[in-house]
């Protein structure tokens, strides 16, 4: 409640709100950390973004260089060594390949799909809902509408009429997570939009004959920031999960860049004469991934504004 | 109210008109099914006689106009694989999801329901919090990745369940179901345990948030007063006003369920419609896909229609104006 308050009464003064914002970033910090949840959520994120980010440095093997596999190493069990000796610390799956590098190169696919889908439904959906908040009347009906419509169907329907429609494919994949996580964003940034407007800053700002585009994007929207950062978060780790699911139906990622659903997938053949690994290991992954970036939006939750978030 | 009903009824058939514009036009115009379904070693003649027998070389709105006036009729052509009407294809595997998606509903109340009311009850107790805990990982635990999971350990490890169709199924009017047979509930067992996963975790929090609200407020604390039992304070007084929204969960997530069970389907090769659906897309088989997108619409917009309606007649502050 202190912190809204404070942003309120900075808002019409934007530029001298920054050095309290610096003020206030340590206990911000000190508060967010308090929970050990968030502390292990924040350090899986950054061991998963390292690893992602850092992959073809890190990784035993490049495992999608043909020149690097060697089918004699096809199928080992975790902890044993190759040909020539080199040690594969998860196995490797039906090629040859490291399932631990496997898993590196997989973890940047996932992430690349799931961050630039979660940011372009969060931009699209934003715009839109701040748009139906400021502009009201007819637009807010009809792309509410939209919203109740879109928000009435699971999204792995709309993801799946997407793919139906559009075909299997990585960017297709992205298309079909935005259309079907673009309303959520809609619907947040409206509702907090709805409540933002009616303040005095909004008020003030409309007296000073601040054209509306500028009273939309530095007075009303950085004010709506904290519940859709929140919702952001965990968009993220949805889409990375609704990307394994698509790809491990085999609607997604193309072959040479697997992603980790693509990778489990990869040993489901394997999994029913007793290679677990192969399958194993990649869930691993993506679970630490997603309930990593789940811990963290969890916190953040509580931190920004609990009554707002939801 | 009347008017309202009939404008809410006129939107619902406006929004299935447009849907089945975006879904036909979508579905026709990406992807070539003359490509994928007609034999390459045939001869032209025979090639244009098979293009004319699928009726694919009619213009576009000639094809939609047509698929209208099916539709009206529950008709959506023939599927291309199947070379049967697409809505039995998909009504013939209507069942086998039914079944999979009311048992793994029939799990997530079970299990959800009274865990939820045991954490909302004493949340301060250890075992409160290790069930919380259980609940966020049932969120993000991926469902297909689980599946695999519960593959591995009671079907290849343990050996104790099957992993794979439907076993043996019993008739009662006039469908097989598998829950009647011994073997078939093996079968079910570990795709239910599989799609329930997610559900119960729902339906823990939901029940959990509820009952920290119900409990604070003034008639739980004058049955208190009064020296009600406790066991009728939970049942009676919490449990009752529980209720109207788990119920509507309940019924929302149902079609939700319904569209999940693609996952689980396709992994335990469960023969539903979901698992139809998938191959579908895969073969581009585009009448079963269109029957099937259809068929989600009109559930999902007669659902919340339903849904709507009930809150009125449940909650008279509610009204249907659009602005609640």
């Amino acid at each position: 409640m202190e912190s809204k308050i404070a942003t309120e009464a900075e808002s019409p003064t934007a530029q001298t709100g920054r050095s309290s914002i610096g003020r206030r970033i340590w206990p911000a910090l000190r508060h967010f950390f308090s929970s050990p949840a968030a502390l292990v959520g924040c350090i899986g994120l950054v061991v998963v973004l390292f690893t992602a980010i850092f992959a073809p440095w890190i990784a035993p093997q490049n495992p999608y260089d043909l020149l690097q596999l060697d089918i004699m190493d096809s199928r080992l069990p975790p902890g044993s060594e190759s040909f020539s000796g080199v040690p594969y610390l998860l196995g490797t799956d039906g090629q040859g390949r490291d399932i631990l590098s496997g898993i590196m190169y997989g973890l940047r696919t996932s992430l690349i799909v799931g961050i630039a889908s979660a940011f372009a439904a969060a931009l699209i959906g934003t715009t839109l809902g701040l748009m139906a908040a400021y502009l009201g009347a007819r637009t807010e009906n009809f792309m509410m509408r939209l919203v109740d419509l879109q928000l009435s169907f699971p999204t792995i329907l709309m993801a799946l009429m997407v793919l139906a429609i559009l075909g299997n494919g990585v960017t297709n994949v992205v298309l079909a997570i935005i259309v079907a996580e673009w309303a959520t964003y809609a619907r947040t940034a409206r509702g907090t939009a709805l409540v933002e407007r009616e303040k005095e800053y909004i008020d003030a700002a409309r007296c000073l004959r601040i054209p509306g585009r500028r009273v939309l994007l530095r007075h009303l929207l950085p004010n709506c920031l904290a519940p859709i950062i929140v919702i952001a978060t965990m968009q993220v780790a949805r889409a990375i999960g609704l990307e394994a699911t698509l790809s491990f139906l085999g609607l997604g990622a193309s072959v040479t860049q697997p992603s980790l659903g693509m990778l489990i997938s990869n040993g489901y053949q394997y999994l029913l004469s007793g290679l677990y690994w192969i399958s194993f290991y990649p869930g691993i992954a993506l679970l630490i991934t997603i309930v990593s970036i789940n811990l963290v939006g969890d916190r953040l939750r509580d931190v920004l504004n609990p009554r707002n978030a939801r | 109210m009347v008017t309202t009903l009939i404008r809410r009824i006129i939107q619902a058939g406006f929004v299935i008109l447009a849907m089945t514009v975006i879904v036909f036009l979508g579905v026709n115009v990406i992807g070539n099914p003359v490509d994928i379904l007609i034999n390459p070693d045939l001869n032209q003649a025979e090639r244009l006689r098979v293009i004319e027998s699928l009726g694919l070389d009619r213009p576009l709105w000639q094809q939609y106009l047509s698929f209208l006036h099916g539709l009206t009729e529950g008709n959506f052509g023939n599927s291309f694989v199947y070379s049967k009407p697409a809505l039995d294809v998909i009504l013939e595997r209507l069942p086998a999801t039914l079944e999979l998606a009311l048992c793994a509903m029939v799990i997530a109340i079970v299990v959800g329901l009274p865990l939820g009311l045991y954490a909302g009850l004493y949340p301060n107790r250890v075992s409160s919090r290790v069930i919380m805990t259980g609940s966020i990982l049932g969120f993000s635990l991926p469902t297909f990745w689980v599946g695999l999971m519960l593959i591995l350990l009671f079907a290849v490890q343990l050996g104790w369940l099957p992993s794979n169709g439907r076993g043996e199924t019993a008739m009662l009017f006039g469908v097989r179901w598998s829950f009647l047979t011994w073997d078939g509930l093996s079968h079910l067992l570990l795709p239910a345990l599989n799609l329930a996963l997610f559900k119960t975790s729902l339906i823990l929090r939901l029940t959990r948030a509820g009952v920290q609200e119900v409990i604070m407020q003034d008639y739980v604390k004058f049955a208190r007063a009064k020296g009600l039992r406790e066991s009728r304070i939970i049942l009676v007084h919490i449990l009752k006003n529980l209720m109207i929204p788990v119920v509507t969960i309940i019924g929302l997530e149902f079609g939700s369920l319904i569209a999940f069970s693609v996952v689980t389907e396709s992994i335990f090769g469960w023969p539903g419609m979901g698992k139809l659906i998938i191959d579908s897309i895969n073969l581009l088989d585009r009448p079963v896909i269109v029957a099937y997108l259809m068929m989600m619409v009109v559930l999902f917009v007669s659902l919340n229609f339903i849904i709507d309606v009930c809150y009125t007649l449940l909650d008279p502050r509610v009204r249907l104006d659009g602005k609640g």
